[in-house]
């Protein structure tokens, strides 16, 4: 369980900003921050990985603290059991991908976990690269594999993924979430992308302004009740068999076949029409 | 026949000077690269004055301060039994102070054009500040640490003033092949001041075209 309190006046591009933040983790858990930039969410990470020190508040482990303004405490990124990811991948081009992955392991740790790493990371052929010779997707693979190495409790993951394309990025999903319970580590995500939030974490930290909006599970978050957009289309052809209708609909530049009965209205090629969804079975209303 | 005890001189001074400051700058640049503060902004403009003062007025305050009659040159007589005017330590104490921007600025800037986070990331897997430094910020600055060493190298060869101020122009001591050109060109002996002053041509120009050569492998070029 890590259990924080964190206060700091920030400066951030609109202006300044008091964050303020009270929050608990499970061990274990995959947690992502969500929010829009300048929302305070990387300085939440580097306050708790001890690279920005906060002005108030406390930063717990298990037993193990981290922080604590009110007793002076105060330990440095070195003494913190965490794995840090960036955004830039931040990987040492003086040494090789083997190299890296082993940077930070002390010296009676088990070699073995390198070779380990580079075989769940899938680089197991590019041991003995140069950084600059890989893709962005394999450095960041060889970023993740270096900060797991050294087992941390807490992983921490700055928009790791936001620099590579959509394919590269889905693999990279899959591979982030097994290392996460292969190791059963307590993870935190900063990400924008709706779509990884919901396949990777248990929960989802809504920050703005510095402030906490919600703390929830990823489906209740994105799937509002009350969410007032409308998914409109248009209907594109109409498929006849018999009892059943099939509407084929454009919505959002994709095509989505929608059943009616006979004693629906009768939908025209070219009507603009709604697409609601009753007990998950999407039905279209004319607009 | 020319003497070469000059250019012998002239290379030793040069590759001690060079050897010193290697040391000196290496925790001063990474010192001065981190954040800013007052004390940090006026040790960085202390470290650049040589870059702009006659080296005349640089000699002249250190034949000031290391003269016997003097508190700080009295008291190197007295514990420890060292004159430093007109000799070669001297010389050497003063030559590492002219050339410190030479070797501090290059490798000062190498370092602070690093992304911050390969610091941040090698903290965060355990490893100290000197570690971080020797293990991964030096070795990612490689060409800015060779042109440190090969301008200082450089700059202390074809130093002048500093030189005939604080070491004056003894043979075999303090006469380097600087001083050896001038002397010779005052007697009148052309042919003599030729050879010192076309060997020290050659060798400068050799030592930056290698530097270049290497840097432009290195494909970054970074000269301040």
């Amino acid at each position: 369980m890590i259990n924080f309190v964190l206060q700091k006046n920030l400066h951030t591009a609109n202006g300044k900003m008091h964050l303020q933040v009270d929050l608990q983790i499970e061990s274990g858990s995959f947690v992502s921050i969500y929010g829009s930039s300048g929302a305070g969410k990387t300085s939440i990470l580097r306050m708790l990985a001890g690279f920005m020190q906060p002005g108030n508040g406390f930063i717990q482990l298990n037993d193990d603290t981290w922080f604590d303004s009110k007793n002076r405490i105060n330990k440095s990124p070195q003494q913190r059991s965490i794995g840090f990811v960036f955004q830039d991948y931040a990987l040492f081009p003086n040494m090789t991908v083997q190299e890296n992955i082993a940077f930070g392991l002390r010296k009676n740790d088990d070699k073995k976990i390198v070779s380990e790493l580079l075989e769940l990371t899938g680089l197991n052929n590019f041991a003995s690269r140069k950084i600059d010779a890989l893709s962005g997707g394999q450095k960041q693979r060889v970023a993740l594999a270096r900060a797991i190495a050294k087992k941390p409790l807490l992983l921490l993951l700055d928009e790791p993924l936001s620099a590579i394309d959509n394919m590269m990025r889905s693999q990279l999903q899959t591979t982030l979430l097994e290392l996460h319970r292969h190791f059963t580590l307590t993870t935190i995500l900063v990400s924008h992308d709706m779509d990884e939030i919901v396949k990777l974490s248990d929960a989802v930290i809504h920050l703005e302004h510095g402030k906490v909006e919600r703390n929830t599970t990823p489906a209740s978050f994105f799937m509002q009740a009350n969410d007032t957009s409308m998914l409109t289309g248009k209907v594109i052809s109409i498929e006849d068999n018999g009892s059943r209708t099939l509407n084929v609909v454009l919505l959002n530049n994709r095509l989505i076949k929608v059943n009616s009965t006979r004693e629906d209205v009768n939908f025209k090629v070219g009507d603009k029409v709604e697409v609601v969804y009753n007990d998950a079975v999407p039905l279209i209303r004319k607009l | 026949m020319v003497e070469l005890d000059p250019l012998w001189l002239t290379l030793k001074l040069a590759f001690l000077t060079t050897l010193i400051l290697f040391i000196i700058a290496i925790p001063l640049a990474a010192w001065l690269s981190h954040k800013k503060s007052v004390f940090k902004t006026i040790v960085e403009v202390i470290v650049s004055m040589p870059l702009v003062l006659p080296p005349s007025v640089i000699g002249f305050y250190m034949l000031l301060a290391f003269s016997p009659g003097n508190a700080l040159g009295a008291l190197l007589e007295k514990w420890f039994d060292l004159r430093l005017v007109f000799s070669f330590p001297g010389l050497l104490i003063a030559s590492v102070i002219y050339s410190l921007p030479f070797m501090v600025h290059p490798i000062q800037s190498g370092l602070f054009s690093l992304p911050p986070s390969l610091k941040e990331a090698s903290y965060s897997l355990g490893k100290t500040k000197q570690q971080t430094l020797f293990r991964v910020l030096l070795p990612n600055v490689k060409s800015s640490v060779l042109t440190g060493l090969v301008l200082t190298f450089a700059h202390t060869v074809g130093e002048f003033g500093v030189v005939l101020m604080i070491g004056g122009n003894i043979p075999g001591k303090t006469r380097t092949a600087s001083v050896a050109v001038y002397d010779e060109v005052e007697a009148f002996n052309y042919q003599h001041a030729n050879i010192y002053a076309a060997i020290l041509l050659i060798l400068s120009f050799v030592i930056l075209l290698l530097m270049y050569l290497y840097n432009r492998k290195m494909a970054q070029v970074k000269i301040f």
